[in-house]
């Protein structure tokens, strides 16, 4: 059964969007991650324009990251200080993402910037985590524990001016670093169409220490304020957001997560940890492949206008 | 006086001879004007009939009727681009932009080109692939180099299934009533068509009509796509709220703890 996108103005199998929301919703589930990463390459494999990929995706962590934020905050899982301070970097990098995303695609270099952005940030987080799961595996063979911090022992970037006090996630630190990474994250995101969580989780985790309990929680109520605001940004400055893609997205998503965050009960923490890097590593390879291999078909065609000339 | 009525009759005589030799005119009709794209639209086909008419004056031919129908989509401009090796990585380098490029193209003939018309006349009237390959859009010139990318433009429509040529496209009836098939792609984008219809004989054209349809998204979609483009903000918002809310859903439907 075929359904038609009024906005990307292509025709799409109903079924086919549905299960890979749900293929993708049972990864996200089983990772405890947003998903963006793995369903903007598809979509735009699938032939959906990048633009409309992107942006729609959007919507989608928007409905993810609130049931999950929900979640945490039933748990009271979420330090929503640490989390204000995030949001505030977060909002500054997620509207210069949709300004660079819109320059972008009025360059007709769109696709290209989504491509090496892709690489660049996969690849490199991919191995840091593949790196860093292997090392604690061995770790763990060897039954050497990983060290533990010792009072009064802080990494510099904590100790910079405009301190904050973080009670419930046993922080205190300076909140430059924060926003910096807040503000990398919103940024990224919002030119991806990523929610971010898979950098920002191991960032709280082993750069600032934030207690695992919280971090998840505050992570994702970061990642529903800066997409909430990447949706609204690209529907208007884009025109992008293709609501009845996006209603899809989101039930085959939501059902998807259900099975997943079953299914990951059984999974080991550092297999888990081994399998997301590999994950996330083969999706940055992915696009090296398309950016270094010579092309079969040199040529490329994009619509820069519709109506006839002036 | 009875000459100058005489030279006058005569005169007239001359003046409608040439009209009389060519009296062929086409009545054409489409199955439909305004072709809906609703919810579960996979493209659409509307259908083209033509008729001969001849009046009593009409010469005789001495070979058959062949008929072209050329359907254009809505103008567009594109840019093509070629990839180029830059160090290890291909990026996007040269391109050219093309204006006033029919988002659709269907050539659809009674036989094969080369009876229908000469080349000359087959690209002044802008029937087949080929010809488009050589004058489709404006363009900047830049000394010949411009062509190899029209040429690519036509050839990715083409792959995509948007320009399409069909020698058979046109199926005569009766020797004077033909009909058309215009098969659009899902992907065909909403707009106005443009239908040429062109009889020809002998290699010479006799008549032409012109009509055209519309592709237009009706109820729902339409309301999206212009809320959309509209009302930004709003639409922006109202798609926020809805993800929120199936969030929302969602946690209370599936709550485990």
């Amino acid at each position: 059964m075929s359904i038609y996108l009024p906005v990307a103005e292509l025709t799409v199998s109903l079924f086919m969007i549905l299960g890979l929301g749900a293929a993708v919703g049972f990864i996200s589930g089983l990772f405890g991650i947003g998903g963006g990463f793995l369903m903007t390459p598809l979509l735009i494999f699938l032939g959906i324009p990048p633009a409309v990929a992107v942006a729609t995706q959007t919507a989608q962590i928007v409905a993810s990251s609130t049931t999950s934020g929900l979640a945490a905050l039933r748990r009271r899982a979420l330090d929503l200080k640490l989390g204000g301070v995030l949001v505030v970097g977060g909002l500054v990098g997620t509207a210069l993402g949709v300004w660079l995303f819109a320059a972008a695609r009025r360059a007709g270099q769109l696709d290209l910037l989504i491509v090496v952005s892709y690489v660049t940030l996969f690849t490199i987080v991919g191995s840091l985590m593949l790196r860093e799961s292997i090392r604690e595996f061995l770790q763990s063979r060897k039954g050497k524990p990983r060290p533990r911090r010792r009072a009064g022992e802080h990494p510099a970037y904590l100790g910079l001016p405009l301190r904050m006090r973080f009670h419930r996630s046993k922080l205190y630190a300076s909140v430059i670093p924060l926003w910096g990474i807040a503000m990398f994250i919103g940024f990224a995101g919002a030119m991806l169409g990523i929610g971010g969580g898979f950098i920002l989780v191991p960032a709280l985790l082993y750069l600032f220490r934030v207690p695992t309990n919280i971090v998840v929680g505050t992570s994702q109520f970061q990642i529903l304020c800066t997409t909430l605001a990447a949706l609204v940004l690209h529907a208007v400055a884009n025109q992008a957001v293709d609501l009845v893609l996006a209603l899809m997205l989101i039930v085959g998503g939501v059902f998807g997560a259900q099975f997943g965050a079953r299914a990951s009960t059984h999974l080991r923490a550092d297999v888990f940890r081994f399998l997301l890097a590999l994950l996330i590593l083969g999706v940055g390879l992915r696009f090296a492949v398309e950016l270094v291999l010579p092309p079969e078909e040199p040529f490329t065609l994009s619509i820069t206008q519709i109506g006839g000339g002036e | 006086m009875r000459i100058a009525r005489l030279f006058a009759v005569a005169l007239l005589a001359c003046l409608l001879a040439p009209l009389a030799a060519r009296a062929e005119s086409l009545v054409t009709s489409l199955s439909s004007h305004q072709v809906a794209i609703s919810s579960n639209y996979s493209g659409s086909q509307v259908v083209l009939f033509g008729a001969i008419r001849r009046d009593g004056q009409t010469i005789s031919r001495t070979g058959p009727y062949q008929a072209a129908v050329v359907v254009r989509g809505p103008p567009q401009t594109v840019t093509v681009r070629l990839r180029e090796e830059m160090g290890v990585v291909w990026i996007n380098g040269e391109q050219q932009k093309f204006a006033d490029v029919p988002a659709f193209y269907a050539a659809l003939t009674s036989a094969p080109l080369d009876q229908i018309a000469a080349p000359a006349l087959r690209d002044r009237l802008a029937i087949g692939l080929d010809g488009l390959a050589r004058h489709v859009g404006e363009t900047a010139e830049r000394d010949g180099r411009e062509m190899v990318f029209r040429q690519s433009l036509v050839r990715l429509k083409r792959e995509m299934g948007l320009y399409v040529a069909a020698e058979r496209g046109v199926a005569f009836v009766t020797p004077q009533v033909f009909r058309a098939a215009i098969v659009l792609p899902a992907d065909a984008p909403p707009g106005n068509y443009e239908v040429d219809v062109m009889l020809f004989s002998g290699g010479s054209l006799l008549a032409r009509d012109r009509t055209n349809f519309e592709l237009v998204k009706i109820g729902f979609e339409q309301r999206i796509a212009t809320l959309a483009e509209e009302q930004s903000l709003l639409y922006g918002l109202g798609t926020a709220g809805a993800a929120l809310f199936l969030g929302w859903l969602a946690s209370v439907v599936f709550r485990r703890d």
